[in-house]
């Protein structure tokens, strides 16, 4: 099942007068899982914000150029921003628990979508954790404070809490970038389960993550897309030597 | 001053920080102690349950604490909402901006404004142009213009300390800005809030100047909005003003602490509570 669900043609994006993406062409399947590396500052994040339309918190944020997901173009008039980030989850990369039990924080979401009923809400919660493989750890402490639970537990929490509101994407934003390394292993097992019946987009600053779990890499650089292809390739054969330069380490 | 040797320095220091917070301690006990001591022995169950006789020479002071109470509740009703409104307008709403400044400019210089200014502002707009005579209403209406800046300064800072990180989080789970407002931002910021209206009571309670234009001073229970009321602290300054009775004037006073006292400890001990619920 090799649909596109993504799509971005000549997509721009602008903070003012500054130019955070250019000319961004790209496309991303279903089921899949894509990396997005490149140095700080080149657009990793702002791109996927712009999925989620995340970026129009900020006055002076615009677009040009169209960014589809399942065929409509999520930056036309009358779309409901509201369905769409319901629709993209996405994990921040410092762990953020809203100061309130981990029940709370998960039912969070169907909550403000209307979601009342105390059944369904206790069965999102269970499926949720179990998703993230973090139900055993906490099943006994669900009305504690998200707050006391371990980084790499708070992480994902916020990971779960996007899957309570049975989303089709699930965007990453550094996600591991403060974690130890057992904690970033359990996350990223948990991706590839999650791969099953999600798509996934991971922005990483740690290109061995990117090799880790990504089926496909795109390559950043000053919001340009310098290089997309198989997650193999990129990091054995890049055609572009910037590329090449980035993964080795000689730059970023 | 210049010392050589840094660890006398240090001590020195530190006996003088620890001197100014004895003394600054000292002067609030002594004031709250003598005037319980001299306050104490007046109160008993009449005194706090019956009202005045003779002007305050005898009888207690019941109506003046039923006044101070139905007086500063007016004022807190009217204040909180209104406060909390343009907090939220102010941040959550609106980008920085002239009109802002000057609601903002507008605010801290009402807050600077001496009580007195109040009360004849109150008198004049509510008590004469409006007719509502000297009342429970025209003194609450001019009591809640005095500490609405307060409750705008206070809840701004409150809400401003709430993370951004945190509204993020709510806006990309699908919440409306109202919902973010309301479920994220004053959960959180809403012991900051409370300081702010606390501090707001106290000042309802104690103030004179702004309440004898606007509340007038009978020495009767309250029947309607319209009536007119003596609070306790109005009832304080016009018995030893007036010589009428210094051993009733310190009850009322020691009343007055103690009320204030409780009210600082019972929000203190609710917002432990809420603070525990929300971490």
């Amino acid at each position: 099942m090799n649909t596109i669900a993504i799509k971005a043609e000549n997509f721009n994006h602008f903070f003012g007068k500054f130019q955070t993406l250019k000319n961004i062409n790209l496309e991303v399947q279903r089921n899949e899982i894509l990396g997005i590396i490149g140095p700080s500052g080149s657009g990793k994040s702002t791109f996927l914000r712009s999925l989620n339309r995340l970026n129009d918190l900020v006055p002076d944020s615009r677009v040009e150029g169209s960014l589809t997901i399942d065929g409509k173009n999520i930056y036309a008039a009358g779309t409901s921003i509201i369905e769409l980030r319901r629709k993209l989850g996405i994990v921040f990369a410092t762990p953020v628990p809203l100061p309130r039990s981990i029940y709370e924080n998960i039912i969070f979401g169907p909550k403000m979508a209307g979601v009342k009923d105390k059944i369904t809400l206790d069965k999102l919660v269970r499926q949720s954790l179990e998703d993230t493989a973090i139900w055993e750890e906490v099943k006994d402490r669900l009305s504690t404070s998200a707050l006391k639970l371990s980084g790499g537990q708070q992480q994902r929490l916020c990971i779960a809490r996007i899957l309570a509101l049975k989303p089709d994407f699930i965007l990453l934003d550094e996600p591991c970038s403060g974690l130890d390394p057992i904690s970033t292993m359990k996350i990223e097992e948990s991706l590839r389960m999650l791969k099953k019946d999600y798509t996934i987009i991971i922005v990483t600053n740690n290109t061995k993550q990117a090799a880790r779990v990504a089926d496909r890499t795109a390559f950043f650089l000053n919001g340009e897309i310098i290089e997309i292809g198989y997650t193999e390739k990129i990091f054995t054969v890049p055609k572009d030597r910037r590329t090449n330069d980035y993964i080795s380490g000689r730059f970023g | 001053m210049k010392f050589n040797n840094p660890r006398i320095e240090q001590k020195i220091m530190l006996g003088i920080l620890w001197i100014f917070t004895i003394i600054t301690v000292f002067i609030l006990l002594f004031i709250i102690l003598y005037i319980l001591k001299k306050g104490l022995p007046v109160i008993s169950y009449n005194f706090l349950m019956t009202n005045p006789v003779d002007m305050g020479k005898s009888g207690g002071i019941f109506s003046t604490i039923i006044g101070t109470v139905v007086l500063t509740i007016g004022a807190i009703l009217i204040a909180t909402p209104l406060g909390i409104g343009t907090a939220i307008y102010l941040t959550e709403y609106t980008l920085e901006n002239k009109f802002t400044r000057i609601v903002k400019f507008g605010s801290e210089c009402l807050a600077g404004i001496p009580s007195i200014i109040f009360g004849l502002f109150g008198f004049i707009l509510f008590v004469i142009k409006l007719q509502f005579g000297w009342s429970i209403l025209s003194g609450s209406l001019t009591l809640a213009i005095m500490i609405l800046p307060t409750i705008i300064r206070t809840s701004e800072e409150a809400i401003k300390s709430v993370p951004y990180i945190h509204r993020e989080v709510s806006y990309s789970l699908g919440s409306t800005k109202w919902q973010t407002v309301t479920r994220v931002v004053l959960p959180s910021a809403i012991p900051g809030i409370m300081t702010g209206i606390v501090l707001s009571i106290g000042r309802s309670i104690g103030e004179t100047a702004a309440v004898i234009f606007t509340a007038g001073a009978v020495l009767r229970i309250p029947t309607s909005l319209f009536s007119s009321s003596r609070t306790m602290a109005v009832h304080f300054y016009i018995l030893a003003r007036e010589g009428i009775s210094m051993p009733n004037a310190y009850g009322t006073a020691a009343i007055l602490i103690i009320i204030i006292l409780i009210i600082n400890m019972v929000t203190y001990i609710l917002m432990n509570r809420f603070i525990k619920k929300y971490s």
